[in-house]
């Protein structure tokens, strides 16, 4: 069949398309050409349309097992079931990249589509950006990573089997979120770019963008949460967070994105920080690409690395340098024009998310340093090391701490000027409370004050406390109070949601990584062993058969308080096509409580190297992203951001 | 100076305090946090110091593994085929640790010479040898050739 070979054909007229549509608008935008400038929403439509062709002929070759195609040889098998086929295009580096340009064409329709309200230039040049970026990926996959590459004459009857751990519905979903994250912010960095080429650096690009970096951002939130959840339980030991440059490569675009939200909020309302939003615009997509660098090009190795080609790794780089480059020299020429519609006080609202931008960007810094560090040492021959967990949690938490005590100051705070003894009179009942229930129901969960604990919950209930506050005051001079909650604008509500998020996931952070109990114990079958009121009971291992694995079942009964409670049974599984072996642990999830076992390796007469761990509030880790994620979403619905916009008037400076 | 200027001089003076203490106490983090990589040759030739956390790599030597029979206490030694450096653990071993695979463990060594690990790291590829442990070979010039066949890049 030739369904591959149309794939490729249909990756090539995206490409073309792809390089029409960044030049042509972009063009026609410079000369004030309308009909050029109208090229642009059509031509991204066809884009997507022939890359949505690439993309189905590459899941036609999975779901038909057609293993003459190298791509689907390596990474699919046919004992494999029909969904994990479909989630394999995604399962390795070549396809990986084909979502993430399915991804970007997505986008740029999307935006060509709600952008009737804009200037027609600017809309031109915002697809035109998009094109451009989208050129540079299609041109990366069809000359170093294209899926298509036939294994002819000579190709397996069988293929080489999806790697295991990814054999798994955190798979499915986790990749598509964190792409729809890292490509969104494309879009904001689209219109920086567009506003620096059109010289109409006002408040109303800040306003267009707004919507689209807190879908963005809400998306990734989620990429990063399901992936923290999947590593919890398919990576087997429980680790929720392990600072592995893969998680890392995500965690920045995200840390520099939320910098991005408060930034373009305070452009958009005040008129202020104009130049430092538009670089943080560069920064958060810059960092998104390179996190695509870090995990694509093969320089770290871990399970997300899937590809070790040179060529690759200095085409990748090359793209790297010109966004970042290009972007940065333009933003050098056209920065000295940006000038502040409004001045503000030292202690106001605009000068707290100030503190909050340039913590979240120091935090980011440090986690780059590092991530790249240890690369960096390497490629200059100066050794080999790796910077342990230790360096990030020390620096992560205080700068964390400082931030979250800022954003209760920052909720009650007002625009352009607030008064100390103000924030004084609103800010200690708040204060007060949140200390003395912090520590109180550290004290109601542990019987003890643990530091950490102490601190994670006081700050939580500070930030819930001062957000009530912040609602109070926007309700006390209102005679209807349900009235005055209904008038309230969704991305407020937005705001209160992603905050009660951090609070949530700060709480399961402190929690967990505290009171996590863990016994690794070596078992015979009828051992037992206790602790935290749960005794668990080690009944031996049976054989057990799956579709494409045969499998030890461990059969571990739980007692709570005595009395049976749940039969948990985790897996050693081995998978024929590759020979690997993968644990599958066994959970009890709960609101409060995860229990967690997870077969180590099989020992003489029956005995069984076997972990068993409870995980306190471990699943308010993810409750908080999801929480954050949605609160997201609800900013982006907001009314004032769907209303058709007036033409803004051109500025004489342009 | 100006209202404005003593305004803006003030928050660029916060910001550069921010930065500088937030580099002095980066700096410091990362010192204290490196583990240096050494290969078997490099332990066997005294290069490392004792009591300080490092990373070492080599292969499982074939019928090292020592088991103790109550607990998962566990004994072996990694090789680069020049120097052999034997490492005790005391806990579950990861999925793909088998004799005559590259293996990084992390820990400390003592005065005997043994490095007492915190962690035994095995990657989750079969033809995977962790980069650091094929670097070691190549310089002790025992990599194994490629094998023929491979699937997983």
């Amino acid at each position: 069949m030739i369904v591959p070979e149309l794939g490729e054909y249909a990756l090539i007229l995206a490409l073309c398309l792809s390089l029409l549509l960044a030049t042509v608008p972009q063009v026609g935008a410079m000369r004030g050409n309308t009909l050029w400038m109208g090229f642009a929403r059509p031509l991204s439509k066809g884009m997507l349309l022939f890359t949505l062709i690439s993309f189905l002929c590459l899941g036609w070759a999975f779901l038909n097992n057609d293993f003459s195609v190298a791509y689907v040889a390596n990474n699919s098998n046919t004992a494999l079931p029909w969904y994990f086929r479909l989630s394999a295009i995604w399962g390795g580096h070549e396809g990986s990249l084909l979502l993430w340009v399915l991804i970007l064409s997505g986008w740029t329709v999307a935006v060509a589509s709600r952008s009737r309200g804009l200037p027609a230039d600017i809309v031109a040049r915002v697809l035109a950006v998009m094109g451009l970026v989208a050129a540079g990926f299609y041109l990366f996959i069809l000359f170093t990573s294209s899926p298509f590459e036939r294994n002819l004459p000579a190709f397996p009857p069988q293929g080489a089997d999806l790697n295991p751990l990814l054999q798994d519905i955190g798979l499915i979903v986790h990749p598509p979120m964190l792409y729809m994250g890292y490509v969104g912010f494309a879009v904001v960095f689209a219109f920086a770019i567009a506003a620096l080429l059109s010289g109409r650096l006002d408040a109303a690009w800040a306003r267009w963008s707004r919507p689209w970096t807190a879908v963005a951002w809400a998306f990734l939130t989620l990429g990063i949460t399901l992936g923290s959840w999947w590593a919890y339980y398919e990576l087997g030991w429980g680790g929720w967070w392990f600072w592995d440059p893969v998680e890392n490569a995500s965690l920045m675009p995200w840390l520099v994105g939320t910098a991005l939200i408060h930034s373009l909020a305070v452009t958009e309302k005040r008129g202020v920080f104009k130049s430092w939003t538009v670089l943080l615009a560069i920064f958060t997509f810059s960092l998104s690409l390179l996190g695509t660098f870090l995990v694509r090009s093969g320089v770290l190795t871990s399970v997300h690395a899937f590809a070790s080609d040179p060529d690759r790794g200095i085409f990748i780089l090359i793209m790297l340098a010109t966004v970042i480059g290009g972007s940065l020299l333009l933003y050098a020429l056209r920065a000295g024009q940006m000038k502040s519609e409004s001045s503000f006080g030292l202690l106001s609202r605009e000068s707290l998310l100030l503190v909050n931008n340039v913590l979240l960007v120091v935090v980011c810094a440090t986690v780059l340093l590092g991530t790249l560090y240890p690369l960096i040492v390497d490629a200059l021959g100066l050794g080999k090391l790796s910077v342990g967990p230790p360096y990030f949690n020390a620096l992560f938490t205080p700068l964390m701490a400082l931030l979250l005590l800022t954003m209760g100051v920052g909720a009650v705070s007002r625009w352009k000027q607030t008064p100390l003894s103000l924030l004084a009179r609103q800010l200690w009942p708040p204060g007060l409370l949140a200390l003395g229930l912090g520590a109180g129901c550290a004290w109601l969960y542990a019987g003890e004050l643990k530091p950490w604990v102490v601190l994670g919950l006081v700050l939580s209930w500070w930030v819930v406390l001062a957000g009530l506050r912040d609602l109070y005051n926007r309700l006390h001079h209102r005679r209807e109070k349900l009235q005055g909650l209904r008038r309230q604008p969704r991305s407020y509500y937005g705001m209160v949601l992603a905050h009660l998020g951090v609070a949530v996931t700060v709480v399961g952070v402190a929690l967990v990584s505290v009171y996590t109990e863990q016994r690794d114990l070596r078992m015979q079958p009828g051992d037992s062993l206790s602790f935290r009121d749960y005794t668990f009971e080690f009944q031996g291992s049976t054989p057990v058969q799956g579709p494409n694995y045969s499998a030890d079942q461990g059969q571990i009964r739980v007692l709570y308080k005595g009395e049976p409670y749940a039969l948990l049974q985790p897996e050693k599984r081995h998978y024929a096509a590759r020979g690997n072996m993968m644990t599958e642990a066994a959970i009890d999830p709960g609101f409060t409580r995860d229990l967690y076992v997870a077969l180590g390796e099989p020992l003489e007469d029956g005995a069984w190297a076997v972990r068993m761990q409870y995980k306190p509030f471990v699943r308010w880790l993810w409750l908080g992203g999801l929480l954050m994620a949605i609160g997201g979403l609800l900013t982006a619905t907001d009314r004032r951001y769907r209303k058709r916009l007036r033409p803004a008037p051109a500025r004489a400076e342009a | 100076m100006t209202p404005k200027r003593k305004q803006r001089l003030m928050m660029v003076l916060f910001i550069l305090a921010g930065v500088g203490v937030a580099v002095g106490l980066t700096l410091f983090a990362l010192n204290q946090n490196l583990n240096l990589f050494y290969s078997p040759t490099q332990i066997a030739t005294g290069e490392v110091p004792q009591d300080t956390r490092i990373r070492a790599g080599g292969m499982v030597v074939e019928g090292s593994v020592k088991r103790d029979p109550d607990s998962l206490f566990v004994q072996f030694d990694i090789t680069d085929y020049d120097n052999t450096v034997t490492v005790e653990y005391a806990g579950i071993l990861p999925d793909l640790f088998r004799e005559g695979q590259g293996i990084v463990a992390q820990g400390t060594l003592n005065e005997r010479g043994v490095l007492k690990a915190s962690e035994v790291l095995a990657k989750h590829d079969e033809n995977y040898m962790p980069p650091e442990v094929a670097d070691a070979l190549a310089k002790a010039g025992k990599l194994p050739a490629p094998k023929g066949q491979e699937f997983n890049k």
